[in-house]
């Protein structure tokens, strides 16, 4: 302490919780250029999620399989309610749908490589059916969004089931967006667009709204394709125990449910991070509905946001899901965020593991970028390769714990397996407390 | 014309929609169709794909003729709302009124609509010619981003709303033009589309001279902080 007689000891500069960093620098970032902030990615933000429930394991009231030997299925179906060709995966865990726009081709392409490899499916998005994903993928959700951009009655036969969307975890209530720097001639072309203009997507779809219209919208989509092909119907999590029962009222097949965490193209920072439920919080209602219905896994219920691992989607499935989406969780698998490319985001002002502006089009991963020399960069096939390594590992860590609770098929995992390690994980998912018997809401300790 | 001269009925008094909708899809089927006592049920002659002569010989009612690639369809009664929805190719005649979101995200053919249309006319088409004698409701034009539509009487609020490269021609009132919408010089290539379009419609009553044209002012193209009160 090198401190003068006379002059009194100061406090160290101290940063405020309520102005933290990422805080200030926003205001900062906002007063001086009038707009909001636009990026890519979901939540940021720590929120209740999978990490909060833990797998009990078999002991002596239970007895596990053997690791090697004992077989753990993991096979699904999905669309046996009223679809003339359900389908059938190895794998319950499926590439969510991602727009060729946001997405370079070769990323599509990859997707459906590696997909197809381990016998799952993947899943068009905003801006309509590239021939590359179709040739590329054995399985194709074709997604039926308020835009419509791209959308064709030929495509819809082509596809191995139709998705109508009607929102997204990151942003349940809002359209989309994506910036002129990634409307390359082939991408305006696909919707009809001029090129370079920032295009904007409705968030209400052009001709129907609300339940009675939707199923009117989903006879006509069966009729179109000779009932055929499952009909999935794709939610943001916001109220989902109504919005599942709607949806199965209105004649799914399957739902899908994304949560808050759930990765986006471009979308305001402020609707990804204060918008819609952590999926955490909404499986359970999910499943309640259905079971509600007498449907629960008669209707498929598919869940994603912030997928990770074999772990997050066995204790998915064991609340009730019948299978998982991943979107981030792939982009990385495909080389997002990787640390050899620091050099090139420290240019773009950034670091491995906190890139988030894919709306910039500048991805010096070649994925979300509509750049012909930075797409190129990204093999199509070793990046499938890449994405049916991760898929595979997903399936075996997920079987391992199936196996450790004495499951000999992912399905079978049930909520008694699981305890919550929070209060709030507890109250979301009437999982009980760990080493109690309780959780909020019911009577006793 | 018709390739076959026999007359093939489907009366939807004996038989349903389904049986209708794949009789009409399957590669066999060719010629001029007469669908009886429609009595407004959903998805009439949806998903075709040959150059058929279907008539409805009555009201129909949501998506009639949807994602129609082909085929003509004449409707002889009122329509329910997306009719035409998504159309590729070929026509789809309303001889009556129609409902919201007529000819919505529509990318090719013609539809015509003797009778009014109501709200969101065209929105979000995305190629497709549409002709309405009487008025469109609200919102008309909405986020349409490239074909024309021909509104031979009046348009309600919001005109055009967010649009983009789509021609709009209106010989009535504007009631008012949504975001981004203006009227436009009307250019020697606009009358001679508006001319094609009339003539194709049937329309001789008046001459193209005495529409006005709108379009996109092109002002919400790439995002300005200034104009943040019309996103
Ligand atoms: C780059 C990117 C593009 C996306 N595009 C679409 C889209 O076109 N349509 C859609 O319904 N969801 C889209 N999503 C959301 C995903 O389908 C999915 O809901 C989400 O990624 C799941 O959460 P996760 O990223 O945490 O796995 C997109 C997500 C990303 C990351």
């Amino acid at each position: 302490m090198s401190q003068n007689k006379n002059s009194p000891p100061r406090t160290a500069p101290r940063f405020s919780a309520t102005f933290d960093v990422n805080t200030i620098s926003e205001i900062q970032r906002a007063a001086a250029t009038g707009i909001y902030d636009i990026r890519g990615a979901g939540t940021k933000r720590k929120l209740p999620h999978f990490d909060d429930l833990l797998f009990l394991g078999a002991s002596v009231s239970r007895y596990p399989l053997e690791g090697y030997r004992e077989r753990c299925d993991t096979d699904v179906v999905l669309g046996t309610r009223f679809a003339k060709k359900p389908i059938r995966l190895k794998t319950p865990v499926t590439i969510a749908g991602m727009s060729f726009g946001a997405l370079s081709a070769q990323a599509k392409e990859a997707l459906g490589r590696g997909a197809s490899a381990v016998g799952t499916s993947t899943t068009t998005g905003d801006g309509g059916m590239t021939p590359e994903e179709r040739g590329h993928s054995s399985t194709l959700v074709y997604q039926y969004l308020p835009s419509r951009y791209g959308m064709n009655p030929d495509d819809l036969r082509r596809a191995d089931a139709i998705e109508v969307v009607v929102g997204q975890g990151a942003k349940p209530g809002g359209g989309g967006m994506l910036l002129g720097q990634k409307i390359s001639p082939r991408v305006a072309k696909m919707r009809n667009l001029p090129e370079g203009i920032d295009q904007r997507s409705a968030c209400r779809h052009p001709d129907w709204t609300g339940p009675d219209d939707l199923e009117i919208k989903i006879e006509e989509l069966r009729e179109i394709t000779n009932w055929e092909k499952p009909i999935y119907v794709k939610v943001g999590a916001s109220r989902p125990y109504y919005d599942v029962s709607l949806a199965v009222k209105a004649g799914a097949d399957v739902i899908v449910l994304d949560g808050m965490q759930g990765g986006t193209a471009a979308t305001q920072e402020v609707f990804i991070e204060h918008v819609g439920l952590p999926i955490l919080s909404a499986i359970r209602s999910a499943v309640q509905a259905l079971q509600d219905l007498g449907l629960h896994r008669q209707v498929q219920l598919i869940v994603s946001g912030g997928i990770r691992s074999g772990a997050d989607m066995a204790k998915a499935l064991a609340l009730g899901a019948d299978a998982v989406a991943i979107g981030t969780a792939a982009l990385i698998a495909l080389g997002d965020q990787s640390p050899d490319l620091a050099a090139e985001y420290a240019k773009l002002g950034t670091v491995p593991g906190a890139y988030d502006d894919w709306q910039e089009g500048r991805d010096p991963a070649g994925i979300t970028t509509q750049d012909p020399e930075l797409a190129a960069r990204l093999d199509p096939i070793l990046g499938g390769r890449r994405i049916a390594n991760y898929l595979s590992v997903m399936t075996m860590e997920a079987q391992a714990i199936a196996r450790a609770c004495g499951k000999s098929h992912l399905h079978n995992l049930e909520p008694e397996d699981l305890v919550s390690l929070t209060m709030e994980a507890a109250a979301m998912t009437k999982i009980p407390l760990a080493g109690t018997d309780w959780y909020p809401g019911k009577g006793g300790f | 014309m018709s390739a076959t001269l026999e007359k093939q009925v489907i009366d939807l008094h004996t038989s349903t929609v389904r049986v209708l909708n794949s009789t009409l899809q399957s590669e066999d089927a060719t010629g001029a169709w007469t669908i009886l006592h429609p009595e407004g049920r959903h998805s009439l002659a949806v998903g075709l794909t040959a150059p058929l002569d279907v008539t409805i010989d009555g009201q129909a009612g949501y998506y009639a003729a949807g994602m129609n690639q082909r085929a003509n369809v004449v409707i002889k009664g009122n329509a329910g709302p997306g009719v035409a929805e998504n159309m590729m190719s070929g026509s789809v005649h309303v001889e009556g009124n129609a409902s919201m979101a007529a000819g919505a995200t529509a990318q090719g053919g013609l539809l015509v609509i003797d009778g009014d249309a109501g709200a969101r006319c065209g929105i979000s088409m995305k190629g497709v010619s549409i002709v309405v004698r009487g008025s469109v409701g609200h919102m008309s034009g909405f986020m349409a981003q490239s074909g024309n539509l021909v509104v031979c009487g009046d348009a309600g609020e919001a005109l055009g709303d967010s649009l983009y490269e789509a021609r709009l021609f209106v010989r009535g009132t504007v009631k008012s033009l949504g975001a981004d919408c203006e009227e436009k010089k009307m250019t020697d290539e606009d009358l001679a589309i508006l001319k094609d379009l009339l003539k194709e419609a049937g329309i001789t009553d008046y001459p193209a001279e005495s529409f006005r044209r709108y379009g996109s002012a092109r002002r919400l193209y790439n995002f300005n902080v200034d104009n943040a009160s019309a996103y």
